[in-house]
């Protein structure tokens, strides 16, 4: 079974800072991370290969510096990586994201064969969780999103078995091979790269392609021009005219909050705790 | 797609329903759709699929749709992208709406997302804010970005429609206007179970009494500040004495001291409680987008220039470890309870549930 996973290169957004001044991204602010949900995409891929084998491949676009997003990839247990990397392919929205995933997919499918396509649930920068569906819808195959659990996949009959979480609980689902999965983070824990894997990661040099080496690309779909969405105004968040602050030492606190919030004494008696 | 922009007219909600009811976030963006559709001079239109669900329609009317398009068929009982994404994309060929609002929710940003592609057009995820230009007829999303720091707007100015999901709650729904009415479309959907590639086997209910926090009149939250599980475990018990749901931030859950089911914020639940108790907080972008809009708020945070204390009403600077317990055996005099002695079997499930 040959799995390919989409993984993204993504800036450490817990530290990024933000050019008070130009409203802009510092982006060197911020060290770049293997997005943490992609960790678990390639981790349940690994999981999968274990079981009915086959090969792991993650293919990303970005930067050439996503190299070490991939590498990461490899740690965890990927056979191979495929970045692809061009001036052309930048400034995408996810529309235009899942058409060059989709262009090389296209790619690899034509030498290996693809049997299932993982991504993460989104991805932590841009946050949208549109991707996944979007080569989905451009590849013809089946999205199944929110996937926390991956069972009686049957290569030869072509079919596999999903749980999708929804807000009441999950679903199962059956599907066909290929499908394209997004997982969410309870659907493994990533553990820890073996040391094996670690040597071969830091050596590893991943297949690197440019516009060029897709075939039949409607370059007018890649990049900023190929994005429908831009991006408008930014302006920092609002800030409010802030709290009345209570003083005093923590019992005087204390007594004058809770003056505040027995004006609504029938609420805390009546509040029937939803749990 | 990159259309004559002209031809599309009109503001659609994608009314999302699961065994014959409709939720609640449908229903709110109707108020948002509304909005936009007055100064657009245009009909806000409700989207319904699913089986036996044309009844529902009186109520989509009464909520403040102008009309309602149907597509009422067994295919479409359960929800599946392939099924959804070809009939929602055919009414959006036929019709040809200006803007298309989804609720946030796992099915809704799955469609919205497999309907983008299809029809080539721009989705913004997980929208905050919502206006319109009008002389351009240019649909504004504005939503945190870069790790949220900033709000951003995103515009969508060659493309038709202009698509966003918005988070439940975050919209305030209008009163329903009884007898209210409007045209039904009905449509047809073409395609047949024995095409299809994927099959709903079983929809499996979580047994275990599900964190309602959308619903909660009062929330108290705690923050990293609370630093580990004994810290976590204090803030429940004021929450247990208050009555309140437990909420936390990302970072805590992120620390496994509870399940994500508590989150409260952008990637979480967003909740608009009587009251919200932030306790070791710092208030980050993400988190308020989630609770901004509760109607008291109060925040206990030992750092005066948490941006907590920006959105809150009433700050206490203090440590939690102190002023929590306080507060905890205050609620418990008032309210007249009686002190835990032992852990009580509910406070156990409250700290270890997550
Ligand atoms: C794409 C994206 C989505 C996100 N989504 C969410 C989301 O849905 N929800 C969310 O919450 N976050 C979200 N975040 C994370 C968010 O940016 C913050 O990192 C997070 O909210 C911080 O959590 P915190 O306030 O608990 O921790 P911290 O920021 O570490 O704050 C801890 C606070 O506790 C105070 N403190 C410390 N000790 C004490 C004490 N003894 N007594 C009282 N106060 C004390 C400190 O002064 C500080 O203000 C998201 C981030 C990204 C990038
Ligand atoms: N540039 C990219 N390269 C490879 N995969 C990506 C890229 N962007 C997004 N993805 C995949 O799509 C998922 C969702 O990303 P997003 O839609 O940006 O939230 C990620 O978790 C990845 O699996």
């Amino acid at each position: 079974m040959h799995i390919l996973v989409c993984i993204k290169q993504v800036p450490d957004t817990k530290i990024i800072k933000v050019n008070p001044k130009t409203n802009t991204l510092d982006r060197s602010s911020a060290p770049a991370i293997l997005n943490p949900y992609d960790a678990h995409a390639v981790e349940e891929a690994v999981r999968l290969r274990k079981i009915y084998g086959g090969k792991v491949t993650v293919l990303s676009m970005g930067p050439p510096q996503a190299r070490n997003a991939i590498r990461k990839c490899v740690e965890i247990g990927a056979d191979e990586g495929i970045l692809i990397s061009d001036r052309r392919f930048a400034g995408a929205d996810t529309l235009a994201t899942s058409y060059a995933l989709f262009k090389a997919v296209e790619k690899i499918q034509k030498t290996d064969g693809v049997d299932l396509i993982l991504c993460g649930k989104h991805a932590i920068d841009g946050d949208t969780g549109q991707t996944g569906p979007g080569v989905a819808r451009r590849l013809g195959i089946p999205p199944l999103t929110c996937v926390i659990r991956v069972e009686d996949v049957d290569v030869e009959n072509r079919t596999l078995k999903v749980h999708r979480k929804v807000e009441e609980g999950y679903e199962v689902i059956a599907s066909t091979l290929p499908s394209l999965l997004t997982v969410e983070k309870e659907i493994n824990e990533v553990s820890w790269a073996p040391l094996p894997n670690m040597i071969r990661a830091a050596r590893y040099e991943p297949s690197v392609w440019n516009v060029d080496d897709l075939d039949d690309v409607d370059i007018k779909q890649l990049g900023l021009k190929g994005s429908p969405t831009i991006v408008g105004k930014m302006w920092p968040p609002e800030k409010s005219k802030g709290a009345k602050m209570i003083s005093g030492d923590p019992a005087d606190q204390t007594v004058a909050v809770m003056k505040i919030f027995m004006k609504e004494q029938e609420l805390f008696t009546k509040a029937g705790r939803k749990n | 797609m990159r259309v004559n922009i002209d031809d599309y007219r009109g503001v659609w909600v994608f009314m999302e329903q699961k065994e014959g009811q409709l939720l609640d976030v449908g229903l709110e963006l109707l108020a948002a759709g509304q909005d936009l559709a007055r100064k657009l001079e245009v009909d806000v239109c409700g989207v319904l699929l699913g089986d036996g669900v044309k009844p529902l329609t009186n109520q989509i009317f009464e909520a403040g749709a102008d009309k309602v398009y149907v597509i009422d068929d067994p295919i479409l009982k359960f929800y599946r992208t392939e099924t959804y994404m070809k009939a929602v994309g055919d009414l959006v060929r036929k019709y040809k709406p200006e803007i298309f609002l989804y609720g946030a929710t796992s099915n809704g940003k799955d469609l919205a997302s497999a309907v983008a592609t299809d029809v080539l057009c721009g989705l913004t995820a997980d929208t905050t804010l919502m206006d319109v230009n009008v002389e351009k007829r240019l649909f504004e999303a504005s939503r945190p970005a870069f790790g949220g720091n900033i709000m951003a707007t995103i515009l969508c100015k060659k493309h038709r429609p202009q698509m966003a999901t918005v988070r439940p709650k975050v919209i305030k729904r209008l009163p329903p206007e009884p007898g209210r009415t409007g045209e039904v479309v009905e449509e047809v959907i073409t395609l047949k179970e024995e095409d299809l590639k994927t099959k709903v086997l079983e929809i499996v209910k979580s047994s275990k009494k599900a964190v309602n926090l959308e619903e909660a009149d009062i929330i108290v939250a705690a923050g990293k500040g609370v630093k580990d599980a004994k810290g976590f475990a204090m803030v429940a018990e004021l929450a247990e004495a208050m009555n309140a749901t437990l909420g936390a931030s990302r970072d805590v859950v992120e620390a496994g001291l509870c399940g994500h089911e508590r989150q409260v914020g952008q990637t979480g639940a967003t909740v608009t409680p009587k009251v919200y108790v932030a306790v070791g907080i710092s208030g980050a972008i993400q988190h308020l987008v989630g609770m901004q809009n509760a109607e008291l708020i109060v925040a206990i945070n030992s750092d005066r220039e948490a941006p907590i204390f920006q959105a809150a009403h009433y700050g206490i600077e203090a440590d939690a470890f102190t002023v929590v317990p306080m507060l905890t055996e205050a609620f418990r005099k008032e309210l007249s309870r009686e002190p835990a002695g032992e852990e009580t079997e509910e406070t156990e499930g409250v700290t270890s549930r997550g």
